[in-house]
């Protein structure tokens, strides 16, 4: 039988411990019912979560959080696995390339990325509008979706396409009835860890709001920047509590082991 | 004294019985296979003498020692994995080389030793090579040679031959039995092939469900197979129930469908029995001399035999039959049997469970 | 027809809308800031038309953005070793637990993947402030006088760096893992070799080609990293992509802002590239 020795043991100990460390502080910080920053809280109070609802901006800002990352998860859905089924079955000059392009997102340093939305949408006069952040983030998330449908694509048996077919299916009939359903769970997936990468995103966003349109993590990074109060912390609670809500739901979906660790997980 | 001594080796996995009660002696130098169907506890027996699985019960005894007592890693055993477990990072040598590495043996001889295995194996041309550009016999030469290096009291081997494809095997099989006549070592085979067993085996233990249920020489579990389990799993055959009549100093007598039919010396208690014939011992004869007739149902070619399925009185039977070249009987014709009644086998019936 | 037959057009109609997206909103974008980096700017004038290359000749000529440049790529280099390190053992000793503990470890590790970064730095500058949780412990259990200065040092951002990037390394690791035949660990057992004798002979040299792409994403992400070093690191410990960010919206040079980021591409892309040939060289033949 393998088995970790004593080591193992005590070092994964405190690797789990410096992997939930910030985030039990920040959990813990929220329930003080003092005025300042103190862990672990001397008592347990709500009143830093009631905070949260006098501060309209916060709450403004999570409203167009929520709605930037279903728009813009939806939009990329649409370009991404049309994409995705070009790129996972044909052999065409270009593919590799255009797989290339697609993923590019994801190795181009955010900062450039922030700063080069910026300048192009200054230049239409659209910076800072919702349009702008949504057909923005439709970019950033578009290799997350297209990394899963692809590997849904490429685990489907075409001889079920080509079945369909030969029973008489048009195109739109074999993808709708077939093809679909059998990557449905990568789609969804794909959606759901697009809509938390939108929701989450800072670098790139931070370059191209507005104070009308500020998103959520940068109204809470500008906040942070200038001070940190146990307000930031009830409403990262939130967000991690959100958060947590969304890998349960991504874990019934698709499994979560598979979304983070590929098609090997056992 | 034997050599290896297993006593009522169990492991359990929670509810599920893996290997249940498992005795077994092997002496110095013996080539002993254990052949079962899937699932039957072969690996987890071969795992719990190499050490990878704690035994619920029993005892293992090595040359006097306890294995128990020993970690896998002091145990000194040579293990052949069905995949081969090679070490991709290696060259052939490197790879035969770990074990004498880790045993801390000098350079030089480390160097000398490797080679003699290598030439053993018959690989001495690729020593430079890494695992992944070989064929898988070629891989599976280097894990033999990785494995003897050491020189193992006991050689233990996981269906080495699985993954090979059906002309290679045949080339391995014998491969395998002049390595171990040159080494000399005690080995344990696991397979679920009986051709594999019987070809290279001193002797054969036969498992089924966690159990052993024979162990003897190819040719005596092969014609005196202990239940009908054995005899189906060994090679072909036709099984019959029913009713042992009477038995005598000569021979016995026993009922099926109406039908009277000799048999040999038996020492059953007379009431429902199994009864197993080889399709190869069955005769096509004359008419009159038959002991049943019956309708070809089935004719198959296999090239160097026949095979036919015959519906007679008894029920159906297959009946084997050498290729001589010659025309044989066509499905819907009428054949007539007969065979001695030594060849039937009595056994007593399964019960089922 | 189908959609799978074999047209030719059919992949392009398929992620036509895509590619138009990518061609106008991205590949025009950075080409865009491209340019604008070799053009001029004045306080007066605001963004000349000329091309040229003093942004470049600036940047090049002041110590103070070397200094940035080289404390952004000693912070990502700090961040890859410690994510090997921590990051490789991690993944092995998961690899070798049961399926209850390791889909329980492996929520562990890999979850805060899924949680916002300003959060988790959030949680880091809290731990390691003046006043901090580590700095409150340590001085309760009485090891230190004065508090020990971690916010706004390269360290601190090193640190919860690593807590970000980590996943990824465990990640790429963990796919060498789980190619490798479990029986050689078994196979070099029954040879002899100890279980620190098994890791570093048998597993670790099976996992380099993972440690190397994983490190190379760790590496790319941290020299790039935003939000942690502007929490952890404000305006005393400024990197690469924070310099940046204030050159466009506080000091408003854009096309300095610019060069600087066309320089931080440039030099990631070369050292992926590097990388990348470096380990096809030496392990491209020996490891598929
Ligand atoms: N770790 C385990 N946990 C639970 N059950 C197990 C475990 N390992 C084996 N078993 C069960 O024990 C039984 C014997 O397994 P074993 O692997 O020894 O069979 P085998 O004879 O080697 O089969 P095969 O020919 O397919 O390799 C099987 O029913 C198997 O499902
Ligand atoms: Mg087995």
């Amino acid at each position: 039988m393998r088995r970790n020795g004593a080591f193992a043991l005590v070092f994964n100990g405190i690797f789990a411990l410096f992997m939930v460390a910030p985030l039990v502080v920040v959990i813990g910080v929220a329930f003080t019912p003092e005025g300042y920053l103190e862990f672990p809280p001397s008592g347990l109070s709500f009143r830093w979560f009631q905070a949260i609802l006098d501060n309209p901006d916060f709450i403004e800002a999570a409203w167009i959080s929520l709605e930037l990352g279903v728009v813009s998860a939806t939009l990329a859905t649409a370009f991404a696995v049309p994409a995705a089924l070009a790129i996972g079955r044909g052999r065409f000059a270009g593919r590799e390339g255009m797989q290339a392009l697609f993923l590019s997102p994801l190795t181009v340093p955010t900062v450039v990325l922030g700063i080069a939305f910026l300048r192009f949408l200054s230049l239409f006069d659209i910076n800072g509008t919702f349009v702008g952040l949504v057909l923005c983030h439709a970019i950033i998330i578009t290799p997350f979706i297209l990394r899963l449908v692809l590997a849904s694509v490429a685990g489907l048996d075409r001889s079920l396409e080509k079945a369909a077919i030969s029973l008489g299916a048009s195109d739109w009939t074999v993808f709708r009835r077939v093809t679909l359903p059998l990557i449905l769970p990568g789609v969804v997936g794909g959606w759901v860890l697009a809509f938390i990468t939108s929701f989450d995103e800072l670098t790139v966003t931070v370059f191209i709001v507005n104070p009308s349109t500020t998103t959520l993590p940068v109204r809470l990074f500008s906040h942070i920047t200038q001070t940190t109060d146990p307000l930031v912390a009830s409403i990262s609670t939130v967000v991690i509590l959100f958060t947590v809500l969304l890998m349960v739901v991504l874990d019934r979906l698709y499994g979560l082991d598979r979304l983070l660790m590929g098609e090997g997980a056992r | 004294m034997s050599f290896l001594d297993l006593r009522s080796l169990t492991k359990r996995f929670g509810d599920i019985s893996a290997v249940e009660d498992f005795s077994l002696s092997v002496a110095k130098g013996e080539f002993v296979s254990l052949l079962g169907p899937s699932g039957c506890g072969k690996t987890t027996t071969l795992q719990m003498i190499a050490g990878f699985i704690n035994p619920t019960s029993g005892s293992m005894i090595l040359n006097g020692k306890n294995l128990a007592a020993i970690p896998a890693r002091a145990r000194g055993l040579g293990i052949v994995f069905q995949t081969y477990a090679l070490f991709p990072h290696m060259t052939v040598a490197e790879n035969v080389g770990f074990g004498l590495e880790m045993r801390k043996v000098p350079k030089a001889e480390r160097k000398r030793r490797v080679a003699e295995a290598l030439d053993l194996v018959h690989l001495s041309h690729l020593t430079d090579r890494h695992p992944q550009a070989m064929s898988g016999g070629q891989r599976q030469r280097v894990a033999l040679g990785r494995a003897l290096v050491i020189q193992p009291e006991l050689l233990l081997l996981d269906e080495p031959l699985s993954n090979l494809d059906a002309k290679l095997r045949d080339e391995m099989r014998l491969e395998l039995r002049r390595i171990h006549k040159e080494a000399g070592v005690t080995t344990l085979l696991v397979t679920h092939d009986q051709d594999e067993a019987m070809a290279l085996s001193d002797r054969v233990a036969v498992m089924r469900q966690g159990r052993l249920e024979q162990v003897d020489t190819p040719f005596e579990a092969y014609e005196g197979p202990r239940s009908t389990f054995i005899s189906g799993f060994l090679g072909k055959t036709n099984t019959l129930r029913g009713d042992l009549l009477e038995t005598t100093e000569s021979g016995s007598r026993f009922r099926r469908e109406g039908l009277i039919l000799d048999g040999p010396v038996a020492h059953h208690i007379p009431g429902p029995v199994e009864v197993c014939l080889r399709p190869e011992r069955i005769d096509l004869v004359e008419a009159d001399e038959a002991l049943v007739s019956g309708i070809v149902s089935e004719r198959i070619f296999l090239g160097n035999q026949w095979l036919f399925r015959v519906d007679t009185p008894l029920g159906e039977l297959m009946i084997c039959r050498r290729n001589r070249g010659r025309r044989e009987a066509e499905p819907g014709e009428t054949v007539h049997l007969s065979w001695k009644p030594e060849h039937l086998r009595i056994l007593p019936v399964e019960v089922q469970g | 027809m189908s959609v799978f037959s074999s047209s030719a057009a059919r992949p392009w109609l398929l992620s036509g809308p895509a590619l138009a997206l990518f061609a106008s909103l991205l590949v025009t974008p950075i080409v865009m800031t491209v340019l604008l980096s070799f053009r001029e700017f004045s306080f007066y004038g605001g963004i000349s038309d000329t091309l040229g290359l003093s942004n470049y000749i600036e940047i090049l000529g002041d110590g103070y953005f070397y200094e940035i440049f080289l404390r952004t790529f000693l912070i990502a280099l700090g961040t890859t070793v410690l994510c090997v390190l921590l990051g490789v053992p991690e993944a092995y000793f998961i690899h070798r637990m049961g399926p209850l503990w390791r889909s329980m470890m492996l929520l562990v590790v890999l979850g805060p993947l899924l949680i916002s970064v300003v959060v988790r730095t959030l949680g880091w500058a809290i731990l390691l402030g003046n006043k901090g949780v580590i700095n409150d412990l340590l001085t309760r259990m009485e090891l230190i006088e004065r508090p020990l200065k971690m916010m706004y040092t390269s360290g601190g951002i090193v640190l919860a760096l690593t807590h970000v990037m980590i996943p990824f390394m465990i990640l790429a690791v963990w796919a060498s893992l789980q190619r490798q035949d479990p029986d050689s660990e078994r196979a070099a057992e029954s040879l002899g070799a100890g279980p620190v004798t098994v890791f570093l002979r048998v597993v670790l040299p099976q996992c380099v080609p993972g440690i190397l792409s994983g490190s190379l994403i760790v590496f790319s992400l941290s020299a790039s990293a935003f939000a942690t070093p502007a929490i952890l690191g404000g305006r005393r410990v400024k990197v690469v992509s924070t310099t940046v960010y204030d050159e466009f919206l506080n000091t408003l040079n854009w096309p300095l802002g610019a060069a600087i980021a066309v320089l931080l591409l440039v030099s990631i892309m070369t050292i992926m590239v590097a990388w990348t040939r470096l380990v096809e060289r030496r392990h491209g033949e020996a490891l598929q």
